[in-house]
């Protein structure tokens, strides 16, 4: 039996013992950490540096997001940083010479009420002003792309439109952590896994290296990537961030044929689907309410999300739940996500991206290498400072972004 | 699913309930008198503790009282329910929590039959649960 196996592929990268000393390390070895550390040997060349990872590699939300894509934000800096993601997904695969499956097959945001269909439009227009492509559909427009949706008037939430950006999509996300792993790996990056960040060693308000489980490493520079353990992070090195970590929960079903040719997504009745390339439909929640770090949720939160999905797909009434699992978001109170210094001198923070960061994750590595590299945020993420929760300049996404964070 | 024993109406599903996120943040006394920065502080940041936290919950289908939660962010296992305005309990190792379970236990009765737990708390000079709302801002 053994001998009819098809010979071990390729490993995608090594897994290096961390050296003494680095240029830059970045802490969580996600997609975000691995797409700053690909930006930083890219476009800033600096390739002495390391990724280090608790775990393994992209095993958090990485893993237990529901891949989905789309910028059609509402406001003007957050338009433009997820707008310049969605480009970069779009070239991203000829570059990383992967094709992680980058399906553009349209988003749809539901509209079930007068004030949805409002501000809907409101952000459409605003989308379109932006560059961003986005269009408003009326009900029927809405059956003609999505068949399996129920737009009849006497549900409880009824579809009474909803913006579709063409552009918008889904991806294989563990494909995306693995394409951006093989390319640090051939740039010289050091890809640590199993090393978890223990603390941090700083020269007065300089950080100057980090405590791991696999010993103390010099660095010049520290850049955190963690997500829903930023906070943990911050407070090892002696700063606070405005940052709730909660539990947010998905689900996918069995395998079907495919049935649902686009993403559905309801911010009203707290529910989005797809159907993944290989045939489970896809579903995610919205947040638990409590704060936690236990990579669950409780149970009347899917509840709640199914009998949503049931109601618009009643086709779904036959399918089963096969799996259904928790991730750690970062959530800010302006739903917008964190990218630049921090009050530690040559440490930097990317985090609070909340429900909404594997979309993010090509800008929140382009800008966040960026400001690692030249110290100052790049034009995009100069907005997204932690200093804007004292300047009150927020972004605040809240119930504009086209879906609750 | 949590299961919360509520202070007035006993154990409750965690629907009835709503999250009122960190306790023990007072307003601040002398509001004039901030810098942006302090402002800063008490509008937008809140300790996001990984292990045993403090917080608000709010029977909002029930009494509509609000009380404090010690609850573990990573088990979310309940340490300790008290009233509000009293101060933060000190989890006691030993003894077995009786305030919910982080478990989906059976019982989620809603006739309340594990009764008040802050009468079995040594909390000190713990004021009524039904003042509650005093010390909602604490």
């Amino acid at each position: 039996m053994a001998e009819k196996l098809p010979e071990h592929p390729d490993f995608l990268w090594h897994n290096p013992d961390p050296k003494p000393s680095y240029d830059a390390i970045i802490v969580g070895g996600g997609g975000h950490g691995l797409a700053t550390a690909y930006f930083l040997a890219k476009n800033h060349g600096m390739t002495n540096i390391a990724v280090l990872e608790k775990g393994w590699l992209a095993g958090g939300n990485m893993a237990r997001n529901t891949t989905i894509i789309r910028s059609n934000y509402l406001w003007d800096e957050s338009a433009a940083m997820y707008e310049h993601a969605l480009k970069l997904w779009e070239t991203l695969p000829e570059e990383l010479e992967y094709d992680f499956l980058f399906s553009q097959r349209g988003v749809m945001n539901l509209a079930h009420t007068l004030g949805d269909v409002r501000e809907s439009m409101r952000r459409v227009g605003a989308n379109q002003l932006n560059g961003v492509d986005a269009e408003w559909l009326d009900p029927k427009q809405v059956k003609e792309l999505c068949p399996i949706l129920n737009i009849s008037d006497n549900i409880r939430y009824p579809v009474m439109g909803a913006t579709y950006q063409p552009r918008a999509g889904i991806a294989k996300h563990d494909h995306v952590a693995w394409a951006f792993a093989r390319k640090c790996d051939e740039l010289g990056v050091d890809i640590i896994q199993n090393c978890e960040v223990t603390g941090f060693v700083k020269d007065g308000n300089r950080v100057t290296g980090v405590k791991t489980t696999r010993g103390t490493i010099n660095t010049e520079k520290v850049g955190l990537c963690a997500a829903g353990h930023s906070s943990v992070l911050a407070e090892m090195a002696g700063f606070r961030l405005p940052i709730q970590s909660h539990p947010l929960q998905a689900l996918v079903s069995e395998l079907h044929e495919p049935v649902h040719p686009t993403v559905v997504m309801s911010n009203h009745v707290h529910v989005y689907v797809s159907q993944a390339h290989k045939g489970e439909l896809v579903m995610g929640a919205g947040v638990d309410s409590y704060n936690g770090y236990g990579q669950r949720g409780s149970f009347h939160v899917i509840e709640h999300q199914m009998a949503a999905a049931v109601e618009l797909f009643p086709i779904f009434a036959r399918a089963h739940v096969l799996r259904t699992w928790g991730g750690v978001v970062d959530t800010t109170l302006d739903a917008s996500p964190i990218v630049g210094t921090t009050p530690v001198e040559n440490m930097f923070v990317n985090c609070g991206w909340g429900t909404g960061g594997f979309k993010g994750t090509p800008s929140a590595g382009y800008t966040f290498a960026h400001t690692i590299a030249t110290g100052t945020p790049h034009e995009l993420n100069a907005p997204f400072a932690l200093e804007r929760f004292e300047t009150g300049a927020l972004i605040d996404e809240h119930g504009a972004a086209a879906v609750a964070h | 699913m949590l299961l919360i024993s509520c202070p007035n109406c006993g154990s409750r599903d965690e629907t009835e309930f709503h999250y009122g996120g960190q306790a023990h943040v007072p307003y601040p006394e002398n509001p004039d008198e901030l810098t942006d920065r302090q402002w800063a502080e008490f509008l937008f940041y809140r300790d996001n503790t990984k292990g045993s936290f403090a917080e608000r919950w709010l029977h909002s289908t029930g009494c509509r009282q609000w009380f404090n939660m010690l609850r573990d962010t990573v088990t979310y296992d309940i340490q300790a329910i008290y009233p509000m305005g009293a101060p933060r309990p000190v989890p006691d190792a030993g003894e077995p929590a009786d305030f919910g379970t982080a478990s989906l236990a059976p019982d989620s009765t809603t006739t309340g039959t594990t009764g008040p737990s802050v009468a079995s708390t040594d909390l000190g000079p713990a004021e009524p649960a039904a003042t509650a709302p005093k010390g909602a801002m604490k």
